[in-house]
């Protein structure tokens, strides 16, 4: 173990240990505690006073925020739209990232490079984008403004990216033997692909849809100028939190607040038993 | 890898096509498009728009703002991000498991969510922590740090989820055999982890950057949103928007794409080069 004299200039004495034999160096450990208290004051504090705000009222705030029908319909939408969305990634993600791998054209580094777009536009620009196409002056006499199907589109957007990265990598170390093995045993396309392809890919693609429809459900900026934010209609859970926090009522912002964490984290347990079960069973 | 597959599922030419055709339909109709249509109604009238744009002095110093935001949370994550990484790839300690699952925690959290949670704790009024800084000179909401505080929890996990898998790949046998030859942890840091993990680095700073500087929901909660005091660009956009300044919209949309799109390109070029090595 290194001194307390040397962790005093930041630089730990020279150990001989392999750092991951076991306890930690001081060195180590004061880097530790420095991590551990950033993240402590940027996440776990913040977020464990949402939740030791919503519990401050006891049930009965939560009841009464769910007593609302506004805010009833706004977690409803979310969460179906989110669900829809993450079904069309499920397919459409793991569609690109098939050709993006398996394919080869002219114009591949280009696609490649869109497909993270979406993850690094502005959430308020996707908005102004999705609109100059889709919204009161299209060209292309397509308005969807302010309807439930603009809800859909931002959300496909914005969760582009996710089912595509996840799948890609997986599909890149995915030797073509068994598939090559398959074919020659007599089977044919669509039992290669479900039989020898799918199965490997399934975990990498429920990863995916459980970031995609985290993210779904927490979407703000990219729906806030394209929705029309109607209550009851096409106010999603984010906008109506952020209208609940600009009146100033905390408590009825952290108890939606809280029930958007826990939609979330069922979302990702959800998903990783799901996962678990289909790569056993195929 | 890169050699195209021999197996049946991909050599039907109609398959192939139908597959090309329908991808490229979904990200044309879905992403090329409505971004061309930006790009055309910020030069519907040449250069003038961005020019006016750029003479307001709101949006200048929103831009700027935006920018000094972006460097500083980005400064702050990257020496979080490589420490943690370190921590959580070359150390065993209690609760290890359960750290790296909170790290991705802020890519599942709304940005209006994450703006309430640093209000309960630094608002200056009734929050856990702000009274007490606030009486010490430190305003947080509706201020520069806690504009910082929000992007930084934002891109909390974009270092880290780049780096942890380099550093896992690497292995510590050089790192080891450096130690053994007597250097210690700063010089076995400098001289043989970083150059392993540079790459790794590059692409978590350009990516968390490109985020950084299009934080809209968590800033906005958190910032006072006064144009040329407490307003960043993407605020402004809205703003702008709203107030029928849709040109000014526009433009500076315009220019927030084009930084996000340069950080993109820098990451993709920069990729090739580490495959090879």
């Amino acid at each position: 173990m290194a001194t307390a004299s040397a962790v005093a200039d930041g630089r730990p004495a020279r150990w001989r240990r392999s750092a991951s034999s076991g306890s930690l160096t001081a060195g180590s450990s004061l880097g530790l505690g420095v991590a551990m208290i950033w993240f402590s004051l940027l996440v776990l504090i913040p977020l464990s006073a949402i939740v030791v705000k919503a519990a401050g009222g006891g049930w009965s705030t939560f009841e009464h925020v769910l007593a609302s029908e506004q805010t009833r319909s706004a977690l409803q939408l979310t969460v179906l739209s989110s669900l829809a969305v993450t079904a069309v990634n499920m397919v459409m993600g793991t569609m690109i990232a098939w050709m993006l791998v398996r394919d080869r054209f002219r114009g591949m580094g280009l696609l490649d490079l869109l497909i993270d777009i979406p993850f690094a536009m502005p959430t308020i620009v996707v908005g102004l984008v999705l609109l100059s196409l889709y919204g009161p002056d299209s060209p292309i006499g397509v308005q969807i403004q302010n309807t439930r199907w603009a809800v859909l589109l931002a959300m496909a957007f914005v969760t582009l990216p996710f089912i595509v990265r996840t799948v890609q990598p997986v599909l890149e170390e995915l030797d073509t033997d068994a598939e090559d093995a398959a074919a020659s045993l007599g089977a044919g396309r669509f039992t290669t692909f479900r039989r020898v392809i799918l199965p490997a890919l399934v975990p990498a693609i429920f990863a995916g849809a459980a970031l995609s429809f985290a993210r779904g459900i927490s979407e703000y900026g990219s729906l806030l100028l394209i929705s029309g934010n109607l209550p009851g209609r096409t106010e999603v859970v984010s906008v109506r939190l952020f209208s609940f926090l600009e009146g100033g009522n905390l408590a009825a912002a952290a108890a939606v607040a809280t029930l958007m964490l826990v939609v979330a984290l069922l979302a990702i347990v959800t998903l990783d038993v799901v996962q678990r079960r289909v790569a056993r069973r195929v | 890898m890169s050699s195209p597959s021999t197996t049946v599922a991909t050599s039907s030419p109609v398959v192939k096509w139908v597959l090309r055709l329908v991808v490229v339909a979904y990200l044309f109709l879905l992403l090329v498009w409505p971004t061309w249509f930006l790009v055309k109604n910020t030069f519907a009238n040449g250069m003038t728009g961005i020019q006016e744009a750029l003479a307001d002095p709101d949006v200048v110093h929103a831009l700027q703002l935006t920018a000094q935001i972006a460097v500083a949370s980005v400064a702050i994550n990257t020496v979080f991000g490589v420490g943690i990484s370190l921590l959580l790839v070359r150390q065993r300690f209690i609760g290890r498991r359960v750290l790296s699952v909170l790290i991705d925690l802020p890519l599942s959290v709304s940005p209006v969510v994450v703006g309430l949670a640093l209000v309960l704790v630094y608002n200056g009024q009734f929050g856990w922590f702000g009274p007490w800084l606030e009486a010490h000179g430190l305003q947080v909401v509706f201020a520069m740090p806690g504009m910082i505080l929000a992007t930084c929890f934002v891109i909390l996990p974009l270092v880290v989820r780049e780096v942890v898998p380099v550093l896992e790949e690497l292995g510590e046998d050089q790192e080891q055999a450096a130690r053994s030859l007597g250097a210690n942890a700063w010089q076995t840091f400098w001289r043989i982890t970083l150059p392993g993990i540079r790459w790794a680095v590059v692409y978590g700073v350009v990516l968390s950057l490109a985020r950084a500087l299009g934080e809209f929901g968590a800033v906005k909660v958190v910032a006072g949103n006064v144009g040329g005091e407490t307003q960043v660009a993407t605020v402004l956009v809205q703003q702008k928007y709203q107030g029928f300044e849709q040109d000014t919209a526009y433009s500076v949309s315009f220019m927030l794409v084009l930084a996000a799109v340069l950080c993109l390109v820098v990451v993709a070029l920069l990729r090739p080069k580490e495959g090879k090595k």
